[in-house]
């Protein structure tokens, strides 16, 4: 207790934090001193032992990961609990957006979603000019950025060409904030080559937006459709993810005994107590925490059917490294057919486990599988399905030693694909890029330009400016930056090119 | 099997900077000047086969057999020691490349492709396989999308271009001097061709990007910069003009006796080209 209180003092000491995030780090430390959802001690175990991984969401699920309003609700109908009334003008539409997204909880406390916003603001454009919307979506834009600066908030675009969208890229590039994150939504079929192109000059200016398969993406979802959130997590739409957990596969190889052992008997083992442990936090979120009694199930901007469970995995380099090792194999992970098949094969026995599993209060009775990015204090474990950071391959090697992953990822998986810089003189380069790797299989396309100082760290951006300010003790106004810091210390992702570990979720307060 | 062969120094297929998206590069071996300046001098000889780097190679991937090299890409760690014994700036890792070795190449990564470059050395030298593998790019149904690009010195003749052009989409043209004197002082060859390959490129609409290397004290002189301005006004239309800097990586001993082109001295050389109104002069991204 001693040392609870230590830690709580410390932090309501710290200089280099504002009080906004001081209040938030006492309340995920609060949250921690309450008693975890019983699980089962070989679950309990394993959890300890951090061969599966509850992302630190904390002791007591009052809310889910991410929420995925569909904002049309309060854009149609208003809120009655908010008392608002339908918007009719644009200023009314987007001032409608500015309240709700305050509304919308998710595991940081700022809302990770703020809608599918060119589809959600084009009804509102008539009669608006060019200039008038320019005007309007850089304001927005800001506001955006100094309220909620959380770069895990996360905007979408697309996959329609429209003036909306337009405006949105040509701010966005002008203005260079960390938030929102931004994801063009693309089909080759709708999109065009113009939109894409814009947003390949984007990228160039900024390592934004994000690309997404749409056709693949829409595949995996429903007629409601999907949202891309946070650091790539593809979600229902008008609902979202209860929970994250993720399993260590280099844990996992750790503890095999052989290459046949791993794939019968310890994958199997510690996929289950994930499950389990996946089950126990929904049942609290559901059981008692009352969540769903709120308006936003009330009101229809979600619905409480529509949460998935992401099932994540991560270090997948390494535990088919450990495997090969095992098998006294020297071929590498990223490089050597043998040992990207062992992967692939991993993928593929995942999906099944997954798609097998039932879980109660999940969205379609299963959850979704996902590649998961990592956190800002994993060391030594590669994000996702990634190819361990400064051993990558040229850009279009890694895309294609990493495609057949994809089709198993329903609910993300990311790839960062580090490009030099001379790519500015050549945005053309990554449209290219990214066709070639939508045709490959990819689900998702995302970039940084080596050199630019908004980078991509472990999925979120940061600007490195920031990055070393902060060690300088002057604070940060956004609250990533701190992530950055914490994985660019542990993990030496800067060290090489500007890339990226991957994740997401702040662990909470480190001292 | 006549499909014409080529002698390849190296091939990439992911390039951003050899022309326009994501290229295939063609990297053909030897090189009708000699550039003082050249980055990589060692696409400039052709192998004569005396096997002075058959000692160097430690890791035993070169032989001499019947008195012609023979390399072993398997045991090769891409050392690049042979590079450096060399005493005519050749290079004994050069691979036998046939039209359709390049076109299964182009295919297996066709989704990734913009277009094909072919570069050197100076590709021209080898004309008969850069005209059939343009040719039978835009014959194949699955590739005829890829836009065919020459890097090239421009030390070619008209009857050159005239088989060439007509299956080229672009052409990116380096003119290392617009006096003379300098030029073969650079180079060892006259301007003339190369200023004559560049008209004659552009009347045919075909001229991507012209290239102008600065060195200090060399090439930058005020006189330079108004010979390329000049020359662009002569030429007419906006064509893109690619200002390089010199840098110190991989050039020979005698270049590094010149200093490094600096940003801040491209920029100045650029704003001079934007004033005296050449509109679209581009400068590098990346100092080394």
């Amino acid at each position: 207790m001693q040392d609870k209180l230590r830690k709580l003092r410390n932090i309501a000491n710290d200089v280099t934090l504002s009080p906004a995030q001081k209040a938030r780090y006492l309340s995920l430390e609060a949250e921690n001193m309450l008693a975890y959802p019983s699980l089962d001690t070989e679950t309990q175990d394993a959890l300890d032992e951090r061969v599966i991984c509850d992302m630190y969401e904390g002791h007591a699920p009052y809310k889910p990961r991410y929420v995925l309003p569909d904002y049309s609700v309060v854009m149609q109908n208003g809120s009655e609990y908010l008392e608002l009334p339908a918007p009719e003008t644009l200023d009314e539409a987007i001032n409608t957006l500015m309240i709700a997204y305050h509304h919308v909880p998710s595991v940081t406390g700022m809302p990770v979603y703020i809608g599918q916003l060119d589809e959600l603001l084009l009804p509102f454009c008539e009669g608006v000019s060019d200039e008038t919307l320019y005007e309007k979506i850089k304001l927005f834009w800001r506001y955006l950025d100094r309220t909620l600066p959380d770069a895990f908030m996360h905007a979408n675009i697309g996959p329609k060409d429209n003036r909306v969208a337009r405006t949105i890229l040509r701010v966005d590039a002008e203005l260079k904030q960390i938030a929102p994150n931004l994801t063009l939504l693309y089909d080759p079929q709708e999109s065009g080559d113009e939109i894409l192109a814009m947003a390949g000059s984007n990228i160039a200016e900024c390592c934004k937006p994000h690309i997404a398969n749409h056709p693949v993406h829409a595949d995996a979802f429903d007629e409601r459709g999907y949202g891309i959130v946070s650091c790539y997590n593809v979600l229902p739409l008008a609902g979202g993810a209860s929970t994250l957990t993720r399993v260590n596969l280099k844990e996992v190889a750790l503890r095999a005994s052989s290459e046949a052992g791993f794939f019968a008997e310890t994958l199997p083992y510690y996929l289950e107590l994930n499950f389990r442990l996946t089950q126990a936090r929904i049942d609290y979120l559901f059981d008692e925490s009352g969540f769903f009694d709120g308006f936003l199930v009330k009101e229809g901007w979600i619905d409480k059917d529509r949460f998935t469970a992401m099932f994540g995995i991560f270090a997948m380099a390494e535990a088919v490294n450990v495997l090969q090792d095992k098998e006294g194999r020297e071929g590498r992970y990223g490089f050597d057919d043998t040992a990207n098949a062992i992967g692939h094969r991993i993928s593929e026995a995942l999906a099944e486990a997954v798609e097998a599993r039932s879980l109660d209060n999940v969205w379609r009775s299963h959850a979704l599988l996902h590649s998961q990015a990592g956190l800002s204090d994993d060391v030594e474990a590669t994000p996702g399905v990634r190819i361990p950071y400064g051993t990558e391959p040229d850009p279009v090697t890694h895309v294609q030693a990493l495609a057949p992953h994809h089709q198993y990822y329903d609910a993300g998986i990311s790839e960062i694909l580090t490009v030099d810089e001379s790519v500015t003189n050549n945005p053309e380069a990554l449209v290219q890029l990214c066709k070639g790797a939508f045709a490959s299989g990819f689900r998702e396309f995302t970039v940084n330009v080596a050199s630019n100082d908004l980078v991509r760290v472990t999925g979120y951006m940061v600007r490195l400016s920031d990055i070393r300010k902060f060690r300088d003790q002057q604070g940060s106004r956004t609250n990533t930056t701190v992530l950055g810091a914490e994985a660019a210390e542990m993990t030496g992702i800067l060290d090489r090119k500007p890339r990226v570990v991957g994740n997401e979720l702040s662990p909470g307060y480190r001292q | 099997m006549n499909s014409p062969r080529a002698t390849v120094s190296k091939i990439l297929t992911y390039s951003i900077v050899d022309g326009p998206g994501n290229r295939l590069v063609i990297f053909l071996q030897g090189c009708n000047f000699n550039c003082t300046a050249c980055h990589n001098p060692h696409t400039i000889g052709e192998c004569n086969h005396c096997g002075d780097c058959v000692p160097a190679c430690h890791a035993d991937a070169l032989s001499l057999v019947d008195g012609r090299i023979v390399f072993n890409p398997l045991t090769c760690d891409q050392c690049d020691d042979c590079l450096a014994v060399c005493p005519i700036n050749a290079n004994p890792m050069v691979r036998d490349y046939d039209v359709a070795d390049i076109l299964e190449l182009a295919r297996r990564h066709r989704p990734f492709l913009t277009g094909v470059t072919v570069s050197g050395g100076e590709p021209t030298r080898q004309l008969g396989f850069v005209v059939a593998l343009f040719e039978a790019i835009k014959a194949d149904e699955e590739l005829a999308g890829l836009d065919c690009f020459i890097d090239s010195n421009g030390h070619l003749g008209a009857s050159g271009w005239d088989s060439l052009l007509p299956v080229t989409d672009g052409v990116m043209l380096d003119i290392k001097s617009f006096d003379d004197a300098v030029h073969r002082e650079l180079t060892g060859k006259e301007n003339l061709k190369s200023l004559r390959s560049a008209r004659l490129i552009h009347e045919a609409g075909k001229l991507y990007e012209l290239r102008f290397l600065l060195v200090p004290g060399v090439t930058d002189s005020d006189d330079e910069l108004d010979g390329l301005v000049d020359f662009m006004k002569d030429l007419g239309g906006d064509v893109r003009v690619k200002l390089n800097a010199f840098q110190h990586h991989g050039v020979r001993p005698k270049a590094l006796e010149w200093e490094k082109m600096s940003k801040a001295g491209v920029d100045k050389a650029a704003a001079r080209l934007r004033e005296a109104g050449i509109p679209n002069v581009v400068t590098p991204a990346v100092y080394l």
